[in-house]
C-alpha cells in the first residue's frame, strides 16, 4: 500500500464506518459544489467530518493534479481507496458524480425543449460568456505562478504564446501539441535539474 | 426536438469514445484544459454540434451543482443523446481512474522526483495555453455575432475580474450572466 495510506493509520481520527456512508459524504459535497467542488470538499472531508488532515489533503490534491484527469474525480479516487480500497474508491466516485449527472441531463434535455425561448437562449448565452470568464480568469491566476518556472519566466511564457496560437488559432490535434511542445518544455525542465 | 436525439451511426460514437478515451490521458491539468480539442472533433471536424451549442453545454454544466467534468456528459448528450454522454462520459473516466488508483497505490512517496518536477514545470505553461485557448473557443461565437458581441464581452470582463479581485463564488457570476442573458443585454 502507498506512503499515503501508511501515514493515515491514527486510530483516533474518525473514518466512514460502511461503503454507504463514504458515496453519501461524496454525494452530499457534490450537491453543494456550485461552480466547483473543490472548497466544498476540502470544508466537508477536513473540518466537518475530520476524515483527513488539512495537509494530507494538500498532499493527496497535489497529486491527483499531476495525474490526469479531473482534480476532484482523483481526489474523490485516492481517498475512497485509502479507506475501503477499490470499492471504497468506486463508492466514492459514484457519490460525487451519480445524482449531479442525473440533474445536469435533466436541465440539458430542458434545454434542448426550451432552447426557442428567447429568454432561455439569453440566458445560457449570459452563462456562457461568464463561463469562458471564470476559465481565463483561472488561467491567469496561474500565470503568477510562471515567475519561478523552472524555464525561466520568458521561455514559459513563450510555451503559453506558442500553445494558444496552434491550438485555437492553427486547431493542431492536443495530442501533438502535447508530445511535441510538451515534450520539449519536460525536457528542458529536466536539464535545469540536473 | 425529442430528448432522444437521432442516435449516430455506431461508428461514429465509437469514434467519439475513443476521441475522449484519449483525451483522458491528455487531461494533465483538468478536463477542462482538453476542450479546444473536444471542440475541435465535434464542432469543427464532424460538424455534430454547433459553437454556441459547445458553449451552452459548459455553461450549463457549470450552472449545475457537481464537479465541472460533467460538461463532458452534456456535450455528448448533445452529440448523441443518452449514448453519446455514455461514450463521452465512460471515456473521459475510464483511462484517468485506472491510472489514478495505480499511481495513488504505487507512487505517492516519489512525487519529488527529478522526473516528477520536470513534468509539472514543464506542462504548467501548456496547461495556461489551453485555459486560454478553452476560454476564447467559448466566447467566439457570440464575438463573432454583433448583436453579442459587446454584452459578451462586458460579461467576461466582469466575470474575470470579479474572480480576481473578489472573494465572491463562481456562483454569483453565473447566475448574473443568467440574468442579463435573459433580460437581452447580451
Amino acid at each position: 500500500m502507498s506512503a499515503v495510506t501508511d501515514e493515515a493509520v491514527d486510530e483516533a481520527r474518525p473514518r466512514p464506518a460502511s461503503l454507504g456512508e463514504l458515496f453519501f459524504a461524496f454525494n452530499r459535497l457534490a450537491l453543494q459544489g456550485f461552480g466547483g467542488v473543490l472548497p466544498v470538499a476540502q470544508r466537508e472531508l477536513v473540518e466537518r467530518l475530520g476524515w483527513v488532515t488539512r495537509a494530507e489533503f494538500i498532499e493527496v490534491l497535489s497529486l491527483g493534479q499531476v495525474l490526469p484527469g479531473p482534480n476532484v474525480v482523483n481526489l474523490a479516487l485516492m481517498l475512497g481507496d485509502r479507506f475501503f480500497g477499490l470499492r471504497g474508491a468506486l463508492a466514492a466516485l459514484g457519490g460525487m458524480l451519480a445524482a449531479p449527472l442525473v440533474i445536469v441531463l435533466v436541465l440539458t434535455a430542458a434545454y434542448a425543449e426550451l432552447a426557442g425561448i428567447a429568454v432561455v437562449a439569453g440566458a445560457l448565452r449570459g452563462m456562457g460568456a461568464v463561463a469562458a470568464g471564470l476559465i481565463l480568469a483561472t488561467a491567469i491566476r496561474l500565470m503568477s505562478t510562471l515567475r519561478a518556472s523552472l524555464l525561466g519566466p520568458w521561455l514559459a511564457a513563450a510555451f503559453v504564446v506558442v500553445t494558444f496560437v496552434t491550438i485555437a488559432i492553427v486547431r493542431l490535434p492536443l495530442i501533438w501539441v502535447v508530445i511535441g511542445l510538451g515534450g520539449v518544455a519536460i525536457a528542458i525542465a529536466w536539464w535545469q535539474l540536473r | 426536438m425529442s430528448i432522444f436525439h437521432p442516435a449516430l451511426p455506431l461508428a461514429d460514437l465509437l469514434g467519439l469514445f475513443g476521441h475522449f478515451l484519449m483525451l483522458s490521458l491528455l487531461a494533465v491539468g483538468g478536463a477542462i484544459t482538453t476542450a479546444p480539442d473536444m471542440h475541435r472533433y465535434v464542432v469543427a471536424e464532424h460538424g455534430w454540434i454547433s459553437g454556441a451549442q459547445f458553449t451552452s453545454s459548459i455553461a450549463l454544466a457549470q450552472a449545475a451543482p457537481g464537479p465541472n467534468v460533467l460538461f463532458v456528459a452534456v456535450i455528448g448528450w448533445n452529440v448523441a443523446g443518452p449514448l453519446g454522454a455514455l461514450a463521452t462520459m465512460t471515456g473521459t473516466l475510464l483511462p484517468s481512474t485506472a491510472l489514478t488508483l495505480f499511481v495513488s497505490r504505487w507512487g505517492a512517496q516519489r512525487r519529488e522526483t527529478r522526473g516528477v518536477r520536470a513534468f509539472t514545470a514543464g506542462l504548467t505553461p501548456l496547461t495556461i495555453g489551453l485555459l486560454v485557448a478553452t476560454g476564447w473557443l467559448l466566447v467566439r461565437p457570440y464575438v463573432r455575432d454583433e448583436r453579442h458581441a459587446v454584452g459578451a464581452i462586458v460579461l467576461v470582463g466582469i466575470a474575470i475580474v470579479g474572480m480576481l479581485r473578489t472573494k465572491l463564488s463562481p456562483m454569483w457570476f453565473v447566475a448574473l450572466g443568467a440574468i442579463a442573458g435573459a433580460l437581452g443585454w447580451i
